[in-house]
C-alpha cells in the first residue's frame, strides 16, 4: 500500500492557495514571536523536499494531542501532517497496521538515522517492566529508550508525556514516569509541550522552528519553549482586570460568575500555570479556553498542579505585579523641607513688595521695581 | 511609658498658654488592659496576593444599612472611587470618606531591584482602623461620639453625637478616622470592623471574602497566639493557616515563608487589636517609625480632659462679659443720649 508520504515527489501543497500558505506562515512566525522577516525562510523550510521524518510514538495517552492537532484550521489535517512533515509512524493515523506498520517505522528509522523527529505522547510506564503498555509485543518504554538516541530531537507532547499527566495521577498504579524521566540516564534532551491537550500551534511552531533554523526554540529550565511557555496564564488573562479589581465569583452560577468575575476563588490555577492560552486562542477558536467558559483553569499543563492539586483548591499566587492605580504602601512625597522653603522665600518676597509699594505710595514709586 | 521631656515641653508650649493652671504630669503609666471579648483581626502580609476581594466587599458591606458607609440619603449604593475620567475600577488612592479599608502595594521597580529580584521587596499591605485598646480619637473627642466598646473593643462612632471637631483626626496616630469634607452635614468615617454584622452573630466582611487567609477574624487572644505561633514557624515548613477565622475549622496549607520578627500592633501605640505580620520590614510598609509603645490617652487626656471645663468656662466669661459691658453701655448710652440732643443741633 502507497501511502501519500511515501509518494512524496507530487507537488503536495498544490491542494492550498498561495494566499492560505502565506497566511500559515506569518501566523507560525507570529505566534513564536519571529519577525516578519523570516516568513519567506519558513515559507521555503516547509516546501523544501527535505522534509523531516516524524515519528510519533504513543504511550498511555488519550489521543487527545493526536485529535486537537489534527483540527488545526489552516492549513487542514492532511497539509498540516502530511506535507509540512512527513510523518512516517502514528498509531492514530497509520494507513496500514500490525506488522506492516512496525516494519514501516523500522525503515523510516534506518533511512533517517540522527535525521527524525521523535514525538512522544501519552506517559510511560515503569512498573513491572513495563508492562502496562506494549507496542508490538514489546513495552513502550523499551521502544522510546532505543529510538531516542537515533532522533534528532525529542518532543514530549501533552501533559502525560511532559510531567505523567492523568496516569501519573494518585496513587498511579502503572508508574507512569515522564519522557524526561526516561531518557535522563541516556542524557537526551527532551523539548516539553505540556498542555492537556496542548494548544496544536506550540507543537507546530517548534517544529517549524526546527525546520527553519535547524536547532529547537529556546527553552526553559523544564525544556518547555520559552515563546509559549515562558508567562503565567494569570498575567494576561482575560478576566485579570476583575481580579486587580477585587472582583470574583465566589460560588459557580452566583450573579459575579455570569458577569465574567475572576475565577480564582472557585480554584483557577491560572496563578499559577505557565502557558499562553490567555494569548494565543486555542486552534484559532476564540473564546474556547476554559477560562472564556467560565470554567476555572486546572493547570493542565504545570508540573504536580494538574492532576496533581484538587480541582477546587485555590491557586498559589506568585506575587502578581500589582495594577497601576494600587497605591504605593509609602506614597512619594515632595520634599517637605523644600516645599517650606519655597513658601517662606514667596513670602518674603510678597512681604517686600507690599512694605516697598507702601513706601513708594508715599515717597519714590520707582523702588516697586525692586521688589 | 514616658513620655520625652522635649515633646512634652514642646505640646506644652503650645497649649499650656490655654491653660493658666498648667498641664498636671502625665498620669501615672499603666498596661493597657485588653477587654475581655475583644475582638480583632490578623493580617498577614506574606499570605497577601492583592486580590482586594477585602476593600471590594468591606464597601459592600458597609454600604448596608448599620454599615459605617451606609448613608439615609444614598442607601443601597456602594461609594465606589473611581480614577479620573474612568468608570471601570473602583480605585481609591488611600483611605477617604468613602474608602474604610485600603490595599497599598510595595513594589519597586527600579532598575537594581529589576537585576536582582531577590532583592526586590514586594509585599502588600492592608489598612484601616487598627482599634487601639487605649484609642488616642476616643480620648480626645470632647462629645463622646467615638466610644471603645467595653466588651468587643471595637471603637465606634456615632455620628448623631459627632459635632464635627475632627480631633479624632488629628489625635489618631496611624491617620485613620476621614472626614466627608464635600458634604453639608459631615461625618467621621472609620472602620468599626463590621460592628453591625457582628452584632448578627457574623464578623467583618474583610475576613469572610479573604480567600487565603491573609486576613483573620478572631478574638485578640487567640490571634496574638496565632501570630507569635507563625512567628516560630520555620521558613519552608508547611502550615496550615486559618482562614476566615482563626477559630474556624476552614484551613489551608502554604509553606512558610520568612517573616520579620514582629509582631505589628502588639505593643504599638499601647497595643491595637489589629495585628500585622510581614515579610518586610514595617517601616518600608508606610508605618511611621516614630509611633511608639507611647499610649496615646496618657498624653493627651492631660490637655483635652480640660476641654469641656474650657469650653464652660469660656461660656461663663463670655456671658459675664456680655452682661457687664452691655450694664455699662447703658450706662454710658443714658449719659450719650442726654450728650447726644445738642450735638444734633449743632450739625449743619
Amino acid at each position: 500500500m502507497k501511502s501519500k508520504v511515501v509518494d512524496g515527489s507530487v507537488n503536495l501543497l498544490s491542494s492550498v492557495t498561495r494566499r492560505d500558505f502565506m497566511k500559515f506562515c506569518t501566523a507560525i512566525a507570529a505566534s513564536m514571536g519571529l519577525p516578519m522577516t523570516v516568513v519567506p525562510q519558513i515559507a521555503e523550510a516547509v516546501t523544501s523536499p527535505k522534509r523531516p521524518s516524524v515519528i510519533w510514538l504513543s504511550g498511555q495517552q488519550c489521543t487527545g494531542c493526536v485529535e486537537s492537532l489534527l483540527r488545526t484550521g489552516h492549513p487542514t489535517l492532511e497539509t498540516l501532517i502530511l506535507d509540512l512533515i512527513s510523518l512516517e509512524y502514528s498509531e492514530t493515523l497509520n494507513a496500514g497496521a500490525g506488522h506492516q506498520a512496525e516494519a514501516h517505522m523500522a525503515k523510516a528509522v534506518e533511512e533517517n538515522k540522527g535525521k527524525f523527529i521523535l514525538v512522544v505522547d501519552g506517559s510511560i510506564p515503569v512498573k513491572d517492566g513495563g508492562v502496562y503498555c506494549m507496542i508490538g509485543g514489546r513495552p513502550v518504554v523499551d521502544i522510546v529508550k532505543e529510538m531516542a538516541p537515533l532522533a534528532a530531537a525529542v518532543i514530549a507532547i501533552g501533559s502525560c508525556a511532559a510531567w505523567g499527566g492523568v496516569p501519573s495521577a494518585d496513587p498511579n498504579p502503572t508508574g507512569a514516569t515522564p519522557v524526561y524521566e526516561i531518557l535522563k540516564p541516556q542524557n537526551i534532551p527532551v523539548v516539553n509541550i505540556p498542555g492537556c491537550p496542548p494548544n496544536p500551534y506550540n507543537f507546530l511552531s517548534t517544529v517549524i522552528h526546527f525546520l527553519t533554523f535547524g536547532k529547537l526554540p529556546a527553552l526553559d529550565d523544564k525544556g518547555r519553549p520559552m515563546f509559549a511557555y515562558s508567562r503565567i496564564i494569570h498575567e494576561n488573562c482575560e478576566r485579570r482586570p476583575h481580579f486587580d479589581a477585587g472582583r470574583f465569583a465566589e460560588e459557580f452560577g452566583d450573579a459575579g460568575h455570569r458577569q465574567g468575575y475572576c475565577l480564582y476563588k472557585l480554584g483557577c490555577k491560572g496563578p499559577e500555570t505557565y502557558n499562553n492560552c490567555s494569548t494565543l486562542a486555542y486552534n484559532d477558536t476564540p473564546g474556547c479556553w476554559p477560562v472564556a467558559t467560565g470554567a476555572p483553569c486546572f493547570g493542565c499543563s504545570e508540573e504536580k498542579v494538574g492532576f496533581h492539586s484538587p480541582l477546587f483548591s485555590k491557586a498559589k499566587v506568585v506575587f502578581p505585579t500589582p495594577p497601576a492605580q494600587q497605591p504605593a504602601a509609602v506614597p512619594e512625597k515632595g520634599s517637605g523641607a523644600k516645599n517650606f522653603a519655597y513658601g517662606v522665600a514667596g513670602a518674603a518676597v510678597g512681604a517686600a513688595a507690599v512694605a516697598l509699594s507702601q513706601r513708594g505710595g508715599k515717597g519714590d514709586g520707582s523702588s516697586q521695581a525692586g521688589g | 511609658m514616658t513620655i520625652n521631656r522635649r515633646d512634652f515641653l514642646k505640646f506644652s508650649a503650645g497649649t499650656g498658654l490655654m491653660f493658666s493652671a498648667g498641664a498636671a504630669p502625665a498620669r501615672a503609666a499603666k498596661t493597657p488592659e485588653l477587654p475581655p471579648e475583644a475582638v480583632g483581626i490578623l493580617y498577614d502580609s506574606t499570605l497577601c496576593i492583592g486580590c482586594m476581594s477585602c476593600m471590594v466587599n468591606c464597601k459592600k458591606a458597609n454600604s448596608a444599612p448599620g454599615g459605617a458607609l451606609f448613608h439615609k440619603n444614598t442607601a443601597g449604593q456602594i461609594p465606589f472611587e473611581y480614577p479620573e475620567g474612568d468608570q471601570i475600577y473602583d480605585a481609591p488612592q488611600s483611605l477617604s470618606a468613602k474608602t474604610l479599608c485600603i490595599i497599598k502595594a510595595l513594589y519597586t521597580e527600579t532598575a537594581a531591584a529589576q537585576a536582582n529580584p531577590a532583592e526586590q521587596s514586594k509585599s502588600f499591605i492592608k489598612m484601616h482602623c487598627l482599634h487601639c485598646i487605649e484609642p488616642a480619637c476616643v480620648s480626645v473627642c470632647p462629645v463622646a461620639a467615638l466610644q471603645k466598646n467595653p466588651e468587643t473593643g471595637i471603637v465606634t462612632y456615632n455620628k448623631n453625637r459627632c459635632f464635627g471637631c475632627r480631633y479624632c483626626q488629628i489625635a489618631c496616630p496611624f491617620g485613620i478616622p476621614m472626614y466627608e469634607w464635600e458634604k453639608a452635614s459631615p461625618s467621621v468615617v472609620k472602620c468599626q470592623l463590621c460592628n453591625h454584622l457582628y452584632a448578627q452573630g457574623k464578623y467583618s466582611a474583610c475576613c469572610e471574602f479573604c480567600p487565603t487567609g491573609a486576613s483573620i477574624f478572631g478574638k485578640v487572644r487567640d490571634l496574638q497566639e496565632e501570630a507569635k505561633r507563625r512567628l516560630a514557624l520555620k521558613p519552608g515548613d508547611v502550615y496550615a493557616y486559618p482562614v476566615k477565622r482563626v477559630d474556624g475549622d476552614e484551613r489551608t496549607e502554604k509553606v512558610v515563608d520568612t517573616y520579620v520578627n514582629h509582631i505589628y500592633g502588639l505593643s504599638e501605640a499601647g497595643g491595637t487589636q489589629y495585628l500585622f505580620l510581614a515579610g518586610v520590614s514595617f517601616d518600608k510598609l508606610g508605618f511611621n517609625p516614630r509611633i511608639t509603645d507611647q499610649v496615646y490617652p496618657d498624653f493627651t487626656w492631660d490637655y483635652v480632659s480640660h476641654v469641656p471645663a474650657l469650653i464652660g468656662a469660656l461660656l461663663v466669661a463670655g456671658t459675664v462679659s456680655r452682661v457687664v459691658t452691655q450694664r455699662l453701655d447703658k450706662g454710658k448710652g443714658d449719659t450719650d443720649k442726654a450728650d447726644e440732643a445738642p450735638d444734633a443741633e449743632n450739625t449743619p
